[in-house]
């Protein structure tokens, strides 16, 4: 009697407990399902695909063909690769020095303090931001008037739409998602290593390689990933900074899609973006021999 | 090296010259962008001019339409609003969900589906949008042909631009409700259930309260990822424009100083939200210690 009580009690909240993940699962599948599976498939059959008629679909791997053939998307796209490395590399080696002031030098207050004025611009979206490099560079703007006016140029020169002020921007966008991730990994470094290195002679470089850097590795490779991608898919900073010569990859994906309404030719670009900042992350990750999860939980 | 061990006096010099350079070069560009606001010229660039406010309050007939004037700007800026409120509630919500899901659940599949959680993430902007783009627009083609039916919002507009915001922001509020479920003391739980309450009740008094500040926080960033949104909404966006394309559109064509005013409006918004966040974080770091 009392055996059945517990049996159909056990049977009730099992029964409960199905319910209840059935209700957690639900909002979790349907975001994950209709908002990123679904349509990124649909995107892959999209760009599968080739118009042959009103209406009228061949499965064919054209649109891959164009991207090969036709040396615009080959040039967009080798070059929006290496400037995104150079940006990250830059970026890392602008904020290093200033997450090691943050983490290492400055102390208590200080510290934190330093640390939340350097996130301050970061809290304004990326439109102002760039509209004020806009205003300081542009022909007409203050550091070309300012160059007049110190006699080291005669007339104003255009220090808008140059390469270098794409990467000034696009380093300028980035620092923020190099500066959290350094700043965390050089503060759970242990003075002592860096005083153990002094003893025993090692010279500012060496602690560097041998000590500093192997521990700020994980935080190193989270912040180059993350901003990696972020430079790689930014599509605001190189076209208003590099107006018409920008020639960014996101720009032909957006041209393809929304101006010449050619989606196909647009998901086979998207495909090949996704392809290549997907394959760099997991080259990252496996330089530094780390778990994608795990990167991603520390950031 | 680090203040315990002997430093050179020109490395000291470098180092405070490059930190003043380096804050120079951050805050340079927000700096003038506030000052140009100000300025008596129908562009924003030097020379200054002299003060005025015209930007802010110039009215239409007088050829300088300022901020509080300008129907098109601030009504962009509602349409943010009401699309960050949107992005918000529903992130919060399936943050809450997804990390009882995976802090409390067990389940076959699991370590999948909460790396599939964190793939929004490294999915460029831009992606996100057009494959959300096509596929609603497949769905809308579809329910057309077989039913006959007309899903209006479906289309390019703004709920699109709020599911495609959605679709990553939910990561974030996600990874910051869930780690701070993770170190949540589960005995005040059995000891709330043992003195008797029922389930519902626990969860309102003791689990919620304690992710108070996790809520808080993913609010605050949801809002603000989904007002500073840009690569994904110019994809999904209809006749209706947030902020961000707005002012894109007005950039391109070389605007007045009224972009200043905004601009500066703007920062103002989010020193208020940051000033409060972090005294309702010290409060309640207070609360939790006493």
């Amino acid at each position: 009697m009392s055996s059945a009580a517990v049996g159909s009690a056990g049977v009730e909240s099992k029964w409960h407990g199905r319910l209840g993940l059935a209700l957690l699962l639900a909002p979790a599948i349907l975001w994950l399902g209709a908002l990123i599976v679904l349509p990124h498939a649909d995107l892959a059959v999209l760009s599968l695909r080739e118009r042959i008629g009103p209406r009228h679909y061949v499965p064919s791997v054209a649109q891959y063909r164009t991207f090969f053939t036709e040396p615009l998307y080959w040039h967009v796209f080798v070059r929006t690769a290496v400037m995104s490395v150079i940006a990250t590399l830059l970026t890392l080696i602008l904020a290093f020095p200033i997450a090691w002031i943050i983490a290492k030098l400055a102390r208590g207050r200080a510290s934190s303090l330093l640390f939340i004025v350097c996130l301050i611009p970061f809290w304004v979206s990326e439109t102002v931001r760039t509209l004020g490099w806009m205003i300081l560079l542009r022909e007409s703007g203050v550091l070309p008037t300012l160059l007049v006016k110190l006699g080291i140029t005669s007339v104003p020169i255009e220090l808008l739409y140059h390469d270098a002020t794409i990467l000034v921007g696009l380093v300028y966008t980035s620092l923020l998602f190099m500066l959290i991730p350094l700043v965390s990994s050089l503060e759970s470094l242990d003075n002592s290593l860096i005083e153990a290195a002094y003893d025993l002679g090692a010279g500012g470089f060496t602690t560097l390689r041998t000590i500093v850097i192997p521990h700020a590795a994980p935080g190193i490779t989270a912040g180059c990933i993350v901003v990696f991608m972020l430079t790689l898919g930014n599509y605001l900073t190189p076209t208003l900074l590099g107006g018409k010569s920008s020639q960014w990859f996101t720009e032909q994906i957006y041209n393809q899609f929304i101006t010449r309404f050619n989606w196909e030719q647009g998901a086979a670009l998207g495909f090949l973006l996704l392809g290549l900042s997907t394959s760099l992350v997991i080259i990252g990750l496996r330089l530094a021999g780390q778990r994608f999860g795990d990167v991603m939980r520390r950031t | 090296m680090i203040p315990s061990l002997p430093r050179p006096r020109w490395l000291r010099t470098v180092t405070a010259a490059y930190l003043a350079a380096f804050l120079a070069f951050l805050f340079l560009p927000l700096i003038v962008v506030a000052v140009f606001a100000f300025n008596d010229a129908p562009y924003p660039a030097p020379p200054w001019r002299g003060f005025t406010w015209d930007w802010f309050l110039g009215n239409a007939g007088s050829g300088r339409v300022g901020l509080f004037k300008d129907a098109d700007l601030l009504g962009s800026i509602w349409t943010s609003l009401v699309v960050a409120a949107w992005v918000t509630v529903l992130s919060v919500l399936i943050g809450i969900c997804n990390a009882f899901l995976i802090e409390r659940k067990n389940f076959a599949g699991k370590q999948m589906l909460s790396l599939l959680m964190l793939a929004p993430l490294v999915i460029p902007g831009v992606i996100l949008g057009i494959s959300i783009l096509a596929f609603a627009s497949r769905v809308a083609e579809f329910v057309d042909d077989t039913f006959g039916w007309d899903w209006e919002y479906l289309r390019p507009g703004l709920p699109l631009v709020v599911l495609g915001q959605f679709s990553y922001i939910a990561t974030l509020s996600t990874l910051t409700i869930s780690a701070r479920l993770r170190r949540f003391d589960r005995t005040l739980e059995e000891a709330a259930l043992n003195l008797g309450a029922g389930k519902p009740a626990v969860l309102r008094t003791i689990v919620l309260p304690y992710l108070r500040p996790a809520l808080i926080g993913s609010a605050a960033i949801s809002f603000l990822m989904s007002f500073a949104d840009f690569n994904t909404t110019l994809m999904l966006v209809g006749a209706q424009a947030p902020l961000t394309v707005e002012m894109y559109g007005r950039m391109r064509e070389g605007a007045t100083p009224v972009l200043n005013a905004v601009s500066l409006f703007l920062m103002l918004a989010s020193a208020v939200l940051a000033l409060g966040l972090m005294r309702g974080g010290s409060r309640n770091k207070g609360t939790s210690a006493g």
